[in-house]
C-alpha cells in the first residue's frame, strides 16, 4: 500500500510539512488502512466462494436481501443483534478491567437455563399481564444471575487459585453445554412435562404469553422491545465506564494494576465484579433470547445459544472496547446471520458466513496494530531530530 | 470398588487413554515451548484442526499417509504464521488473534469439508515385538497405529531443543525477562514467533495423528476443544516438560473414559457427565496446581521495544 508519511527517516523540511498537515494525513491513513483491510477480507471470501463453484456476487446480494432489503428482514436482524450487543457490552467491561473472558457462550447458555427455569416455574397460562411482567423481570434477572455466577467461578479461580481466566472461561463453555443438556433430560430441572411434547424431544416448557417480551412493528418490521433495552444498556455502560468512580477504578485496574493497587483499588474485588458483570450481561442476553422470541420459539432447546455468545465476543473485539461502535458492529454481524438464511437459493453452504465474519474480524485487527507501530516510529524519529 | 479395579487392570483402558493422550502430547510439546517463550497460544485448537483437515484432504488426493502427515504439519504451520506475525510482529493482542483464528479455521474447515468431503483410512497397526507383550501397559505403548510412535522422538527432541541448545536458552530468556534478553542481543519477538511456528508444526502433526492414528475418519468436530486441554496440561504441569507430559496422560485418560467406559459395559453413567468430565478435571487440576508453580514471568505479556 502507499505510504502516507514515509516510514524511512525523512528530512526535517518534509517532516515539518507533514506535521502541519498531520491530522488530515493521519485520518486519511486510518481510513485507507481500514478500507483496504475490509476489502481484502471481502475479496478473500469472494475468492473462496468462487473457487468452490459459487458466485460471489449472488452470495453478497443474497446476504444483503436476507438481512436488510427484503420486507421484514431488518426487524429480524435487530432481534438477533440485541443479544450480541449485550454480550459485547459485558465483554467490554471485563476487557477494560484487563481480564480476558472468552466463555460468553457458556455464560449465555447458563443464563438462558436459569431464565427458562424461573420463567416456566413462576408463570403459567393463567398469569395476568401485570404479574406476567413481574415474572418477565424476575426471569431476566435470573438470567443475569446465572451468567454472573458462571463467570464468577472463573473469576474466583483466577484470583484465589491463580488459574488463568482465559482458559477456565473457555473450558467452562463445554461444561455449561453439557450441564444444560443434562437439565433438559430431567423434568425436575428444565424438561417439559411429557404431555404436549413428542417423546424424544428434549425441550423445556414454552413461556406463557404474559411472560414474553412485547414485540413491536415498525414499517412492517417486527422486533422485540428488548432491542431498546440493549441500546439503553449500551448508553449506561458507556456512561458508567467513563464518568463514574467505579468505572474509573476499573479502567485503572486494566491499564496499570500496580498503580491501581497503590491508589487503593482492591484488584480482587474489582476484578471479581468485572467478571461477574460480564457474565451477567451474557446471561441477560440468554434471557432476552428466550423471552424475545427470535430464538427457539420461547423455549429452551438443545444448542439454544447458536453461537450468539461467540459472535458477541467478536463484536466486542472488533468494536475495540467502545460501546457505541459495538452497536453498529452487532448490527453488521447480525445481518450476516439473518442474511445467511437466504443463501440456500444460491447453492452456497451457509457456513460461509462464519468464514466471512472471522476474516472481517482478523482484517480489522490489523489497522490499529499498524497505526500503533507507525505512531511509535514517528515519535522516535521526531525525538531523534530534537537531539 | 470392584468396578474401579476392573477398569484399572484392563489393557483396553490404557490403550484408549494413550490414544487420546498422544494427541495432547503432540500439541502440548509445542505449546510448552511457546509458553516458555511467553506466549499463551490459544490458537492451538485451530492449528490441530487445520492439520487434521489438511492431512485428510491430501490423503484423499495422494493416498499416501506419510505425505498426508507432512501436509498436516505444514497446514498447522500455515496457521501459526498468522498467529505469530499478528501477535509478535504487529502488536495485536495474542488472545484476540488466537480466538479469531480458532473461529476462522472452524468456519473454514466446516465450509470446505462440505464441499470436498475427504475420505480417509486408519493407519496400519504396528506392533513392536517383545515390548508389546509387557503386561498391562505394553499394548498401550507399543501396539498402536504407527503415526503414534512419532511422539516418542518428538518429546525428547523438544526437551533437548529447549534445555540443551543456545536457541532454547534464548527462548527461555524471552519468556522470563524479555527486556534483559533484548539488551543482551536476543531478538525476543523473533524467538517467540519461532516457538509459535514450532507449535504449529507439532499441532499439525497432532491433527494428522488424530485423523490417521486415533479416529480413521474426518469430521469438523474432530478436535472438539481438546487443543484447550493441551494448553491446560502445560499449566497443570507447571511449565515443565515432564509435568506437561503427566498432565497430557492424566487428561488423555479422562477424555478416553467417554468411549472406554461404555465399551467395557459401564453404561450407567450419564453421557453429559462423561463428556464434561475432562473439562471439569482440567479445571480442578489447574486449581489444585496452578498456584504452587511459577509461570514464565513474561507469560502472555507482549514485548514492545521502541522499535522492532
Amino acid at each position: 500500500m502507499t505510504d502516507v508519511l514515509g516510514s524511512d527517516p525523512i528530512d526535517g523540511a518534509a517532516k515539518e510539512v507533514a506535521a502541519a498537515r498531520g491530522r488530515h494525513l493521519v485520518l486519511g491513513e486510518i481510513v485507507t488502512l481500514y478500507a483496504l483491510s475490509v476489502l481484502v477480507a471481502l475479496f478473500l471470501s469472494g475468492l473462496l466462494v468462487s473457487l468452490t463453484g459459487g458466485s460471489a456476487r449472488d452470495v453478497f446480494s443474497a446476504l444483503l436481501d436476507g438481512s436488510i432489503l427484503r420486507p421484514g428482514r431488518w426487524g429480524l436482524t435487530l432481534g438477533s443483534a440485541a443479544p450480541m450487543l449485550l454480550v459485547a457490552l459485558g465483554t467490554i467491561i471485563n476487557s477494560k478491567a484487563g481480564l480476558v473472558n472468552i466463555g460468553q457462550e457458556g455464560q449465555l447458555l447458563i443464563g438462558a437455563a436459569f431464565a427458562a427455569f424461573v420463567g416456566t416455574r413462576l408463570g403459567g397460562e393463567t398469569t395476568g399481564s401485570v404479574a406476567g411482567f413481574a415474572v418477565l423481570l424476575t426471569l431476566l434477572l435470573a438470567g443475569g444471575l446465572g451468567g454472573a455466577l458462571w463467570a464468577a467461578i472463573a473469576g474466583a479461580l483466577r484470583f484465589w487459585r491463580g488459574v488463568p481466566e482465559v482458559l477456565s472461561t473457555l473450558l467452562m463453555v463445554t461444561i455449561a453445554a453439557n450441564a444444560v443438556g443434562y437439565g433438559l433430560k430431567k423434568d425436575w430441572l428444565l424438561l417439559a412435562p411429557a404431555e404436549g411434547r413428542s417423546n424424544r424431544n428434549q425441550v423445556s416448557e414454552q413461556l406463557a404469553d404474559a411472560v414474553r417480551v412485547k414485540r413491536i412493528t415498525v414499517f412492517g418490521n417486527e422486533f422485540p422491545l428488548t432491542v431498546l433495552l440493549a441500546i439503553a444498556l449500551a448508553v449506561v455502560v458507556t456512561f458508567a465506564l467513563s464518568r463514574t468512580v467505579p468505572g474509573f477504578r476499573l479502567r485503572m485496574l486494566g491499564q496499570n494494576a500496580k498503580t491501581a493497587q497503590r491508589a487503593g483499588v482492591d484488584s480482587t474485588r474489582y476484578g471479581m465484579a468485572a467478571m461477574a458483570l460480564s457474565g451477567a450481561f451474557a446471561g441477560l442476553a440468554g434471557g432476552i433470547m428466550l423471552a424475545g422470541g427470535d430464538f427457539g420459539n420461547y423455549q429452551l432447546v438443545p444448542g439454544f445459544s447458536v453461537s450468539i455468545g461467540w459472535t458477541g465476543l467478536l463484536v466486542a473485539l472488533v468494536a475495540r472496547e467502545k460501546a457505541s461502535a459495538a452497536v453498529l458492529v452487532a448490527f453488521l454481524f447480525a445481518a450476516l446471520r439473518t442474511g445467511s438464511g437466504f443463501l440456500a437459493a444460491t447453492g452456497v453452504e451457509r457456513k460461509i458466513t462464519g468464514v466471512v465474519q472471522a476474516l472481517l474480524v482478523l482484517a480489522l485487527l490489523i489497522p490499529p496494530a499498524v497505526l500503533y507501530i507507525r505512531q511509535r516510529r514517528r515519535a522516535l524519529n521526531a525525538s531523534k531530530e530534537r537531539i | 470398588m470392584g468396578a474401579i479395579w476392573d477398569i484399572i487392570g484392563n489393557e483396553v483402558t490404557y490403550s484408549s487413554a494413550m490414544r487420546f493422550a498422544v494427541l495432547l502430547l503432540f500439541a502440548a510439546s509445542g505449546e510448552w515451548v511457546a509458553e516458555r517463550a511467553g506466549t499463551l497460544n490459544i490458537s492451538v485448537e485451530g492449528m490441530i484442526l487445520a492439520g487434521a483437515f489438511g492431512s485428510a484432504v491430501s490423503y484423499d488426493i495422494t493416498g499416501s499417509i506419510p505425505l498426508a502427515i507432512l501436509m498436516g504439519a505444514f497446514c498447522g504451520f500455515l496457521v501459526s504464521t498468522i498467529q505469530a506475525n499478528l501477535s509478535h510482529r504487529l502488536p495485536a493482542d495474542q488472545f484476540v488473534v488466537g480466538l479469531t483464528i480458532n473461529i476462522l479455521i472452524l468456519g473454514l474447515v466446516g465450509f470446505l469439508d462440505n464441499v470436498i468431503e475427504p475420505s480417509v483410512d486408519k493407519a496400519s497397526q504396528a506392533t513392536i515385538p517383545g515390548l508389546a507383550s509387557i503386561p498391562v501397559i505394553g499394548p498401550a505403548l507399543f501396539d498402536q497405529p504407527w503415526p503414534l510412535y512419532l511422539v516418542y522422538p518428538l518429546v525428547p527432541a523438544v526437551w533437548w531443543l529447549v534445555y540443551r541448545t543456545r536457541w532454547g536458552l534464548e527462548v527461555r530468556a524471552s519468556g522470563e525477562d524479555p527486556n534483559s534478553a533484548d539488551v543482551s542481543g536476543i531478538r525476543v519477538n523473533k524467538r517467540r514467533r519461532q516457538t509459535i511456528y514450532l507449535t504449529g508444526l507439532t499441532s499439525g502433526l497432532g491433527g494428522a495423528y488424530l485423523v490417521f492414528g486415533a479416529v480413521g475418519a474426518f469430521a469438523d468436530s474432530i478436535v472438539g476443544g481438546r487443543g484447550f486441554i493441551a494448553i491446560a496440561a502445560v499449566i497443570f504441569g507447571g511449565w515443565t516438560l515432564k509435568g506437561s507430559v503427566a498432565g497430557c496422560l492424566l487428561f488423555g485418560a479422562v477424555v478416553s473414559f467417554r468411549l472406554s467406559l461404555p465399551d467395557q459395559g459401564y453404561d450407567g453413567i450419564n453421557t453429559e457427565f462423561l463428556t464434561a468430565l475432562p473439562y471439569i478435571v482440567t479445571i480442578v487440576g489447574m486449581a489444585a496446581f496452578a498456584h504452587r508453580v511459577r509461570p514464565p514471568a513474561a507469560l502472555a505479556k507482549p514485548f514492545l521495544r521502541g522499535l522492532d
